[in-house]
This record gives structure tokens, sequence and C-alpha cells, in this order.
């Protein structure tokens, strides 16, 4: 646990959700969001989560936002963008920055001047790793991950009924 | 170089997932919305790693996977949903859609 890793990639993490809140086109958004992600998996390699890191590129990063991506183009291509007016001025926005930086303080600061945490347990090399990881998943917990199984073949059945009946 | 302890990651996950909760108040677009939801989702799952590594145990880790597999299912649908919205009008926005109104 590096200090100045997670400091690096603490603030690109950040910036990549203010860029999210603050940027004006979807495809901007889409990037900023990217760079959130390729921060939180620097952040995952700095705890020793090697396998975890490698999924957060490959599937958020990847696989996710391409998905976005696509329906970006797909609808918005043409067009300017897309919400009519950001809003960045209106009372509700005054007042979503007002409530969230709050509750951002008050987390942020109870975490930190909070009970302090134990002391970090010891692991051995192979912590994190593709192995250990598989050796967890496919041995203890078996029935989630026969579950996610079933979640995504619900989440694709359900995506073709919404989408997959126009002509019908 | 000094280590960072688990408490700054507790931190870091807070500012994230109010970030993220920050992006779905003050946004109007369902794009930017979901994709906020995304930052939220991700905050926890820093939170999950985090402690993963403070106990040296790797529950942590497959409750993540499991996160990112419900996250993907939910973009799926998701998307599916902001599909079928944008063929009805050329702008969305979400104080407008009132289809389940009545």
């Amino acid at each position: 646990m590096n200090f100045f890793v997670y400091l690096v990639a603490g603030l690109i993490a950040i910036a990549g959700a203010l860029g999210l809140i603050l940027a004006k086109q979807p495809v901007h958004q889409v990037l900023a969001t990217v760079l959130n992600f390729l921060g939180l998996a620097v952040l995952y390699l700095s705890l020793s989560g090697e396998f975890m890191a490698v999924i957060q590129m490959i599937v958020y990063s990847g696989a996710v936002m391409i998905l976005f991506l696509f329906v970006i183009t797909l609808l918005t291509a043409r067009k300017d963008p897309v919400e009519k007016e950001t809003g960045a001025r209106s009372p509700q926005a005054i007042a979503g920055w007002a409530i969230g930086g709050s509750i951002a303080l008050m987390l942020a600061t109870t975490a930190i001047v909070g009970r302090p945490a134990a002391a970090v347990a010891k692991i051995d090399d192979s912590f994190g790793t593709v192995k250990a990881f598989g050796h967890e998943l496919l041995t203890v917990h078996v029935l989630p991950f026969e579950l996610t199984a079933f979640v995504l073949m619900v989440a694709v059945i359900g995506v073709i009924i919404l989408v997959g009946r126009q002509k019908a | 170089m000094p280590a960072a302890s688990t408490e700054l990651y507790v931190a870091l996950a807070a500012i994230l997932f109010t970030l993220g909760g920050i992006g779905v108040l003050v946004r109007r677009s369902p794009l930017s919305i979901l994709m906020s939801v995304e930052i939220m989702w991700n905050a926890a799952n820093l939170l999950f790693i985090t402690f993963a590594r403070q106990w040296g145990n790797m529950d942590g880790h497959v409750m993540a996977f499991l996160v990112i597999t419900v996250a993907a299912a939910e973009v799926a649908i998701g998307l599916a949903i902001i599909v079928l919205l944008f063929r009805k009008k050329e702008h969305v926005d979400v104080d407008d859609v009132t289809e389940l109104k009545n």
C-alpha cells in the first residue's frame, strides 16, 4: 500500500468522476468514466487485487463503456448535446452539490478521524492472483458463481424482449 | 515511502460514491445518470477490495466480482430502456419520462 500510488490513482479517479458530472458531450463523459475506472484499477493493484484490476479494465473500461459508446453513437451522433440545458446553475443542481458535498465531507472525515483500523493482515504472494481467486470462487462460492450465470441470462433475455420486438 | 492505510481508501470510496450520487442528482440525461450509477457501484467495489486486503481474506474479491457481473447486467437492461426512450423523442430529460404515471 504505497501512499504515492494511492494519491495519484485516487486523484485520477476523482478527476474522472468530476469530469463525468461536468462534461457536456456524452462522449467526453464516457472518456471521463474510463479515466475513473483506470484509476480504480490501479488502486486495486495497490491493494494486491491483481485479478480484480484486470477484470476492472477488461469488463468495465472495455466492455461496459464500449456498450455506452455504441448507444451514444447510435442515438446522438447527429445532434448537439443530448441535454437541452445541463442546468448547472439551477437550484436543483446547487442543492445536489450541497447535499452531496456535505455527505462526502461527513463520510470522509468519519472514515479518517473515526476508530483507527486494526493492523493490516499479513498476506502471502498468492493473494489476489488468478489462481487464488479461481480456487475461492469455484470451491467456497460455487452457488453465487452459478447465480451470476443465471443473472446474465436473465439480462440477455430481458434486453431481447425490450428492444427486439419493434417489428412484431 | 509511507504506506496508505485502510482509512484513506475508505475515505476515497466515500468521496467517489457521493460524486456518483451528485451526478445522479445534477445531470438530466439518462445516459449520464447510468454512468454516475456505475461510479457508485465502483466505489462500493473499492470498499470490498480494501477490506479484503485489510483482513487478508479473498471473500471480498468474490463479492466484487459478483457486483461487476450484476452491474454489467444492469447496464445492458438500462441501455435497452434508454434506446426505447430515445426512439420516442429526440431529447430525453429524465423529468419528462412519465410513462408510468396513471
